[in-house]
């Protein structure tokens, strides 16, 4: 077992990030907490597939040249798979702009609420609720009598 | 053989969802281009999917083909993918989207502000093309970097309108989607590694033998449980679906109703050609996928039901609503038959129709009592405008499941499947408990909404319904009775696109 583990150290590193990753954005309050939390969730899945696209001794997918000139190496043995780097690169951008968009939309709770806490913004708003309810009765009783 | 026009529709509907959003941020806003342009798109994806169908249905025996994306065949290129089943979606998606926009018109102009609505127009436009993707891609990871504009334009279309209360209910979907879409991608990354695939045919190709020399077992229902908890979340079933009324029920009408309708259903879709196409019936049951789906199901019918039967704003009532109707589809999924899945995705399309046009009735009715969204507010708003009352009460016929409207067709298309199954007792109790929890709290707000007033305001008088309005909810009704009266038709065109899935 432990064995296993060393020899998959990339891997049991990627499996614990993401746990951590993924506990924070579900269980942190502070919302920037939980952004934080998707990144590191993100970046495990990102090591994970970098560990599991590197193969030792195979060369980077970009033709070689042989050993004749003019001559170059086609065998695929020869190089790594690239499409587990692609997709890295694809993740990334996806969770770059989903970083962002998520981060625009907590500024837009703090300047409405002045917290960063969404138990706490549904508290403020209830509170609000009651205190407008309460004019308006007071308006319309004023109006009656 | 289908001709090259037809071939090219997948594509060219996508392509020009996205090509519209790119240039809506530069046309003039002044005589509401934006608006018209992004209608009209959506309109000529619909007739486009019409004909694909129509070329599909013709072709002789190969109902269903393979788009190349790019220059690199498969197994590493990208593929889309066409049958009658994705063909019959996007065209109900885009007729529904349409007429969630045209329907509810007024009402987004009074809620958003007008610097904001070409980029809500923008946004329409991304979910469309992303809807679309999820619908035909045939490659996992593209339909994950998809799930992720989805994401992203579904929280903003309920963040577009500004108060307080979006803004926090946008955060709390928002968060509940990443960690959807977090546990699909690593389910997605676990998969290409036990497969070294992303194409479907050849994942299922990899996952079949796997299954047959009983290696690998252990990851391989670890990564289908991530992928279907993933979904679960995105797609709202029971336990995970917390998120959904808030912001359901706090956007603007029109993000109401393509949330509810359209937004919920690709992300099933795409569960259900998972199930289908990557793992396969047989591997789903062996990992006893079918059975936790199914459970989830009946207690979303239940459940979903419970809490609508509580709330007061009949906006959240018919949000919860929908949690029930998520919960109808997923039973269908969860009996795991062909017959099965092809009443799930009947379900799909009658829900797809029935919620935007309930959406549009309460928004409204809610306009004709003065902005008020409580239920007892409502009262007799029905004869302030009509065509809203036969809205919201054809709609709650449907949902109960009477018959002649539209949920009648796919209640008795889930009745037809769960016979010859082990767990019909199941099933037919929660159908039928479920039914009458539907009536529960559909049957006081049709009440409400026909009492007359007698201390009604006479100083207010709410605007007539628009010209546009009464276009779209005739088309409305017309698509429910169409689906409640002939749907036997469009069943058998589901079951052959479920056969060649």
């Amino acid at each position: 077992m432990l064995e296993k583990l060393i020899l998959n150290h990339y891997e049991a590193a990627a499996v614990i990030l993401s746990g951590i990753g993924l506990t924070n954005l579900l269980l942190q309050r502070n919302l920037i907490k939980k952004i934080i939390g998707l990144n590191i969730m993100d970046t495990a899945v990102y090591l994970f597939l970098a560990a599991k696209g590197y193969v030792a001794g195979r060369a980077a997918p970009i033709l070689i040249e042989g050993e004749k000139a003019g001559e170059w190496i086609t065998n695929s043995a020869v190089y790594a798979n690239p499409v587990p780097a692609g997709l890295v690169l694809t993740g990334i951008v996806v969770s770059v702009s989903v970083t962002a968009f998520a981060l625009a939309l907590t500024l837009k709770l703090y300047e409405s609420y002045g917290t960063l806490n969404i138990d706490e913004a549904l508290m403020k708003m209830t509170l609000q609720q009651e205190e407008l309810e309460a004019k308006i009765e007071a308006q319309e009783e004023e109006l009656i009598s | 053989m289908i001709d090259s026009f037809a071939f090219n529709i997948p594509f060219i509907s996508i392509f020009m969802a996205m090509i519209a959003a790119i240039i809506t941020p530069l046309l003039p806003k002044r005589n509401r281009i934006p608006e018209k342009l992004s209608c009209w798109v959506i309109f000529i994806i619909g007739m486009l999917s019409a004909y694909l169908l129509y070329a599909l249905t013709n072709s002789g025996q190969s109902l269903s083909f393979n788009f190349k994306m790019g220059h690199f065949p498969a197994p590493y290129g990208n593929e889309l993918r066409a049958g009658p089943l994705e063909a019959v979606l996007s065209l109900f998606f885009s007729f529904s989207m349409l007429l969630s926009l045209t329907g509810n018109f007024s009402s987004t102009e009074e809620d958003i502000a007008p610097n904001r609505r070409q980029i809500f127009c923008v946004l329409i436009n991304l979910l469309m093309a992303s809807l679309l993707a999820l619908t035909y891609t045939n490659d996992i990871f593209t339909a994950y970097v998809f799930i992720e504009i989805n994401t992203i334009a579904a929280c903003s279309i309920v963040a577009v309108k500004e108060s307080p209360e979006t803004a926090r209910a946008a955060l709390r979907y928002l968060v509940m989607s990443l960690v959807g879409s977090g546990l699909v991608l690593i389910a997605i990354c676990l998969l290409y590694d036990l497969t070294g695939h992303l194409l479907m045919q050849n994942m299922h190709t990899a996952i079949q033998a796997l299954v047959a020399t009983k290696s690998y077992i252990m990851p391989l229902t670890v990564s289908l449980a991530l992928i279907t908890t993933g979904l679960a979340v995105k797609s709202a079933l029971y336990p995970f679906a917390f998120w959904l009324p808030d912001a359901h029920g706090s956007s603007t009408n029109t993000s109401s109703a393509i949330l509810s309708g359209l937004v919920l259903k690709g992300h099933i879709f795409l569960l259900i050609k998972i199930f289908y196409r990557v793992f396969g019936l047989d591997v789903i049951h062996i990992l006893r996928m079918d059975t936790v789906i199914f459970i989830l199901g009946l207690l979303a019918m239940i459940m979903g039901s419970v809490h609508a039967l509580r709330q007061t704003n009949v906006k959240r009532m018919i949000a919860w609503s929908s949690v029930a109707q998520v919960g109808y589809i997923f039973l269908g999924v969860g009996l795991n038959t062909p017959a099965g899945i092809a009443a799930a995705c009947l379900h799909i399309i009658v829900h797809a129709c029935v919620k935007p046009m309930l959406f549009t009735a309460a928004g409204g009715l809610s306009n004709a009592a003065g902005h008020k969204k409580g239920l007892h507010a409502l009262m007799g708003t029905f004869y302030s405008n009509v065509w809203a009352g036969l809205g919201l009460i054809t709609g709650a016929f449907s949902m109960m499941g009477i018959p002649a409207f539209a949920g009648f067709a796919s209640k008795l298309s889930l009745t037809m499947a769960s016979f010859d199954h082990p767990v019909i007792v199941w099933s037919l109790a929660a159908l039928a408990a479920s039914s009458v929890l539907n009536a529960l709290y559909y049957v006081p707000a049709v009440i409400v909404i026909l009492t007359h007033n007698k201390n009604m305001n006479n100083n207010f008088s709410a605007p007539p319904p628009t010209r546009l309005y009464k276009i779209s909810m005739t088309c409305f009704l017309a698509m429910n009775f169409y689906l409640g009266l002939f749907c036997m038709p469009l069943l058998r065109l589901i079951t052959r696109g479920v056969n060649v899935l």
